[in-house]
């Protein structure tokens, strides 16, 4: 069964159309990656999913239930993590967690143990007895975890679970994430950072404007883009606008000046690697030395921008 | 320079407490729409134990009010303070009560923009519970204001006829009709879209309501047309079952109108406020 099926669902703020028919199918057991810049309609999306906000028009069923017709159903299945820390600053880490164990139905001496329990897990243990507004970015965001997960939930939305946050507290979100999902739970994320998508996701839909723009794998997406990409450092940036010439002529191909005065990019389309061979081989002819050079898949991060770009230009 | 020390330390989480977590898969059952109210009721109590300054204005005000109207208007209205306040002291009572009962309103609008709304507000459990909750934290403060009020009265003087049973059940009717009142509060706590729009309608509906009452003086010096609101103003119907009850009497015209009035609030403003909570 998938945890998700929508189909063109849409969300009307005044005259903005939020989410403008958004078709989603998200297969029980993975994570699925929501990918789109601020206001591209994610939030707007996820609130709808786990009924806090009624669609405007369209469908959408959680594990099959419809979440206008059947809104309990969908809410005894699913947590929501969101973008701002879903946990009570007044409240102390552990009377947060019991309060919501107790909410849960969890009788009050079983609902001390699993609170406890999960601030031990999370490493919180010593803050505890503390008022959350005392607590660091990172912790809180621990903590709103800890609270999606006092029963774990067969779907779990995490809306933008790592913004804010450290390099290293991303890293052990992501650990969290991982081992959430290993246990069963599907995850629907909704991120801005295409590395997270990329760590976390099997599957991804871009979103742009209320609309899905593109649906796939990782792998797919990427290929959907072009087969790879070079980039290039040169020693000298004097050089840049003859090896710009030199690279355009080898590969068939645009070739990008980065915003490093030193740096090339190019996409390449076909035989990739003897093309980028023969391209080296001609920048040494001409005496331009190159310090780095690599090859490799496009990033997310490119697939992006030339998505969103290829939907403009249609515009 | 404690925090960036805490940062550091945050231990990493660990994976096998985790796991044990995750593992536990069992659902335990649905609490009951009373046990959901209680739980949110436990969370206003816990807010009040962080933060005891904000029962300031539960102590404080009520203070204020009695001290300044029993010396200022005491001797001018009926002779002396010592008079005066056995006329007084139910409806001053009643009125810092259902004063305080509009901070059911700010809490409710401050916290509505706060995640731990959306949180709430996906969970299994009886919908008004969270509503429920906050006026059932605040049964806490119009008890506490009560008692403040009845002994600072009985050190000014105000002896009831009703003694000890006719104050606690004065004071238990007053209770009773600013829980269905808080409803009104709960309502424009979801609608308003801040916390001083709240406080201003609070104010422009609070101060026609007490003091267009019998709660200072009585009705029968005011002009024929002002008698006609006055008289079928709820607080003026409060006042005077408490001031009954106190007296150590059973106004129960008066009863009813209240008690039919607590219904109405619950009913109307309960319902609305629902309707605003499942919309926003």
């Amino acid at each position: 069964m998938n945890a998700i099926e929508t189909s063109g669902l849409v969300k009307v703020f005044g005259d903005t159309r939020a989410v403008d028919g958004v078709d989603l199918t998200v297969p029980a057991g993975t994570v699925y990656g929501l990918l789109g810049p601020n206001g591209a309609g994610k939030t707007t999306t996820v609130r709808m999913l786990a009924t806090l906000l009624r669609p405007d028009d369209g469908e959408a069923r959680v594990f099959g239930h419809d979440v206008r017709a059947d809104p309990d159903a969908v809410r005894r299945l699913v947590s929501l993590t969101g973008q701002y820390a879903s946990v009570d600053e007044d409240l102390t880490g552990t009377e947060n967690l019991v309060l919501l164990a107790r909410l849960l139905g969890h009788g009050r001496a079983h609902a001390r143990a699993r609170a406890a329990q999960l601030l031990e897990a999370f490493g919180l243990t010593d803050s505890a007895a503390k008022q959350v507004k005392h607590y660091s970015g990172g912790m809180r965001r621990r903590l709103d975890i800890a609270a999606s997960i006092l029963n774990t939930p067969k779907l779990l939305f995490l809306d933008e679970p790592t913004t804010g946050l450290d390099p290293r507290s991303r890293n052990q979100v992501w650990d969290i994430v991982r081992a959430v999902v290993g246990h069963g739970t599907t995850v629907l994320l909704t991120t801005q950072y295409l590395d997270e998508a990329d760590q976390l996701a099997s599957r991804i839909a871009v979103i742009d404007h209320g609309k899905v723009i593109a649906e796939g794998t990782k792998g797919e997406l990427k290929a959907s883009v072009g087969v790879g990409a070079v980039h290039l450092r040169l020693r000298d940036a004097d050089q840049r606008a003859r090896a710009q010439e030199v690279l355009a002529r080898a590969l068939e191909a645009d070739v990008q000046l980065d915003a490093d005065p030193v740096a090339l990019t190019a996409r390449l389309s076909g035989r990739a690697t003897e093309q980028a061979a023969e391209a080296l081989a001609q920048l040494a002819r001409e005496g331009i030395t190159v310090d780095t050079f690599s090859l490799g898949q496009p990033s997310l991060d490119e697939v992006f921008l030339a998505l969103t770009d290829k939907k403009e230009a249609a515009a | 320079m404690t925090v960036t020390k805490e940062v550091e330390l945050l231990p990493a989480p660990k994976a096998e407490d985790l796991a044990a977590v995750l593992l536990e898969t069992e659902q335990p059952r649905r609490p009951s729409a009373l046990s959901a109210s209680l739980t949110f009721g436990w969370r206003a109590v816990l807010k009040i134990k962080h933060v005891p300054e904000q029962l300031f204005d539960v102590t404080a005000f009520p203070i204020m009010m009695i001290l300044m109207f029993t010396y200022l208007f005491g001797g001018a209205l009926a002779g002396s303070p010592g008079e005066y306040i056995q006329y007084l002291l139910p409806g001053i009572t009643v009125t810092s009560v259902v004063m305080i009962t509009m901070y059911t309103g700010v809490a409710v609008n401050t916290d509505i923009e706060k995640g731990v709304f959306d949180r709430f507000r996906t969970l299994p459990i009886w919908r008004p519970a969270p509503m429920v909750g906050y006026i059932l934290g605040d049964l806490l403060r119009y008890v506490l204001a009560s008692t403040v009020i009845m002994v600072v009265g009985l050190v000014l003087g105000f002896r009831p006829g009703g003694g000890f049973v006719g104050v606690v059940a004065g004071v238990a009717v007053l209770v009773a009709f600013s829980f269905a009142f808080s409803w009104v509060w709960t309502m424009f706590g979801l609608l308003m879209r801040s916390e001083k729009s709240v406080m201003g309608v609070s104010m422009l509906v609070l101060f026609p309501l007490t003091f267009l009452s019998n709660v200072y003086v009585d009705p029968r010096t005011m002009p024929g047309w002002l008698q006609a609101f006055v008289d079928v103003n709820p607080i003026s119907k409060l006042v005077a079952s408490v001031r009954a009850l106190m007296a150590g009497g059973f106004d129960g015209d008066a009863m009813i109108w209240t008690l039919g009035y607590g219904v109405f609030f619950t009913a109307v403003f309960g319902a609305w406020t629902m309707r605003l909570y499942n919309r926003k």
